[in-house]
């Protein structure tokens, strides 16, 4: 009798273990299928594209990548330069003016603050296409449009980064430490420099890194900027290779090898940096 | 010049920072923490670089769609000797943008792609969040990273991905229907289309969505789910009572992001329809606007779709806060 107790509640433990686990595996392949897929097709000669099983690796993977990198004299490394450079340097001066001002709007009350604040979070329900459209008119004025500036300037604005940069300041800076700063004579430029930036490192990281990948995944933003091939980033020259590529076996092939190339540095980055994540300014941020 | 705000013990300043000014103290214990007014330039310094970019990026290009949806180019003079001349025509532009059937149906169908896809993106993220917190569960931190993994691919991209997945001639799930008997799964026709979107959206927000509600659920005191166990509760009644309700904000937020991601469905369709004749240039409502602004260079018409948009969205949005703010007060209730 007890024995059978036993096993019955033995069962329901295993149950209660393998349930979730299988959901959450299923939810695993299900993320890595494309990525997958994308890979095994990286190795497809453009013939064996259409003729072979779809998860049946080729034997083209080194002919498709000369051919990526030898594309139209080179461009895709251009693509792929153009896309370090707009995340890269966006990301950086993006963190850099999202820390100052998170700063000045967490520890100090200055006339004008409330405001900017308030219109910041406004903005952060401005869709991409109100701001892109008329951008690109006011930067067509300034002759700027269609430069690699026209792409970068408006990446380094981020009402979020701002945001979150706030909560940080707000959580990890004790006013004590400010006052005691001023009170030993140290300028306001000093005090932001050797005691809140050190402070709010670990929320800089996050937005650096929120910021590197919305700018480097961008498409909306520099395909309505730019028409010069040679300052793409890669989803806007991939989007064109696809299009252009229409029915063609060789362009497809490209398009698919590009696709390959492009995602592996980024989710080895992402992988890489996540456990420097500071998400709960994130999740936390918003109280009810 | 007087100010009222310059002298920092008036009441209105007072009335605005006490109640920050009380609740800091009693989190730190010490009594005297009070925030000062000072006379210094140095908060103007620091967020200057970030106003003057605000102001030239987001202001003055709103106001400047404002302003242009209210004027149209009009012929004037009539007959072919006409001269166009920019008038003021109030609210023409947004009355034509309801009468303009791609608009409105592109609308329609960027409110069918969004009930598929950000009830279930949301819903499936806070499914695996949840796995992730529960106690039985095994392999989580592969699951957790492979989930995430999407994250790192371009929207763009992903629906180049999904894109030869779902074409005939290269999908590995229409292989296996065709080899059943079945024919090619219709991904890339025009009533596949909502799933075919969805499914791409779904697959690069979850992870994103997931570790946001998992870091949150991972702040949730250990004491209160140790106590509802206590209490006999099982885990799915714990995780349905006790955690969802207390991850809510990490929740109002996820589901704002969701809908403003929705709403600004484009890149996808754009880099599909090379592969499909199902897809036109006006399938979602942002690829009219464009194609409004820089095809048919009818500026107004854009500008005046895209200010409905910016309204609808920031309706959507805050009628998802209130529901979810609803929600769980009717739940801790």
């Amino acid at each position: 009798m007890s024995t059978i107790t036993t096993s019955r509640s033995g069962l329901r433990t295993n149950r209660a273990k393998i349930v979730p686990t299988f959901i959450l595996v299923i939810g695993a392949v299900y993320c890595l299928i494309p990525v997958a897929w994308v890979f095994m097709a990286a190795t497809k000669a453009p013939g064996e594209l259409f003729s072979s099983f779809t998860f049946s690796p080729g034997s083209g993977l080194v002919a498709n990548l000369t051919s990526l990198f030898s594309y139209n004299d080179g461009t895709y490394g251009l693509w792929a330069a153009n896309s370090l450079l707009y995340a890269g340097v966006g990301g950086v001066a993006s963190t850099l003016v999202s820390a100052a001002a998170g700063y000045a709007l967490a520890k100090f009350q200055f006339v004008g603050g409330r405001l900017f604040f308030g219109a910041l979070l406004a903005g952060l329900l401005i869709p991409g296409i109100t701001l892109a459209v008329p951008q690109y008119l006011l930067l067509s004025d300034v002759h700027l449009a269609g430069t690699r500036l026209s792409v970068l300037l408006p990446s380094i604005i981020s009402p979020f980064g701002i945001y979150l940069c706030r909560v940080q300041a707000n959580g990890a800076i004790a006013q004590e430490a400010l006052e005691a700063a001023r009170i030993d004579g140290a300028n306001e430029w000093r005090i932001f420099r050797s005691i809140a930036l050190p402070l709010m490192v670990p929320g800089m990281v996050t937005v650096f890194l929120l910021q590197f990948v919305g700018i480097w995944n961008n498409f909306l933003l520099p395909y309505i900027m730019l028409s010069d091939q040679s300052t793409f980033p890669l989803t806007v020259g991939l989007s064109q290779l696809l299009n252009q590529g229409s029915g063609s076996p060789a362009l497809y092939s490209l398009a698919i090898i590009g696709a390959a190339v492009a995602i592996l540095p980024l989710i080895a980055l992402v992988l890489f940096l996540q456990r420097f994540w500071r998400l709960d300014l994130v999740s936390g941020g918003v109280k009810g | 010049m007087f100010n009222p705000f310059e002298n920092g013990n008036s009441p209105v300043t007072q009335a605005i920072v006490a109640p920050e000014a009380t609740r800091e103290s009693a989190v730190r214990g010490t009594g005297k923490v009070r925030r000062r007014r000072r006379r210094t330039i140095a908060p103007y310094l620091l967020s200057a670089p970030a106003i003057l970019l605000y102001l030239a990026f987001t202001v003055i290009p709103v106001f400047y769609a404002l302003g242009s949806s209210f004027f149209a180019q009009r012929l004037t003079g009539g007959g072919v000797l006409g001269i166009k001349k920019t008038v003021f025509v109030a609210f023409d532009n947004y009355l034509s943008v309801f009468q303009d059937t791609a608009l409105v149906g592109g609308l329609g169908r960027l409110v069918i792609y969004g009930i598929i896809a950000v009830p279930l993106t949301l819903g499936l993220a806070l499914l695996f969040a949840l796995l992730l917190d529960a106690p039985g569960s095994r392999l989580r931190g592969f699951s957790r990273t492979t989930i995430f993994i999407p994250y790192a691919v371009p929207g763009v991209v992903a629906a180049l991905m999904w894109g030869f997945m779902y074409l005939p001639s290269t999908s590995p799930f229409s292989y296996v229907t065709r080899q059943l008997g079945l024919g090619s799964i219709p991904f890339l026709e025009p009533h596949g289309l909502f799933g075919a979107f969805a499914n791409i959206s779904i697959w690069g927000g979850i992870g994103f969505n997931m570790l946001i509600i998992f870091t949150s659920l991972q702040s949730i005191p250990s004491e209160l789910v140790e106590a509802a166990r206590v209490d006999g509760a099982s885990e799915v009644q714990i995780a349905l009572r006790v955690k969802v309700p207390l991850v809510a904000p990490a929740l109002v937020l996820t589901s704002i992001f969701g809908i403003l991601g929705a709403l600004q469905l484009y890149g996808e369709p754009t880099m599909l329809k090379p592969m499909t004749n199902s897809i036109s240039d006006t399938w979602a409502p942002l690829m009219t606007i464009y194609r409004d602004a820089f095809t048919l260079d009818n500026l107004p018409a854009a500008a005046a779709a895209s200010m409905i948009l910016a309204i609808g969205t920031a309706i959507v949005s805050l009628a998802a806060l209130a529901s979810v703010r609803g929600l769980t007060r009717r739940n801790n209730a």
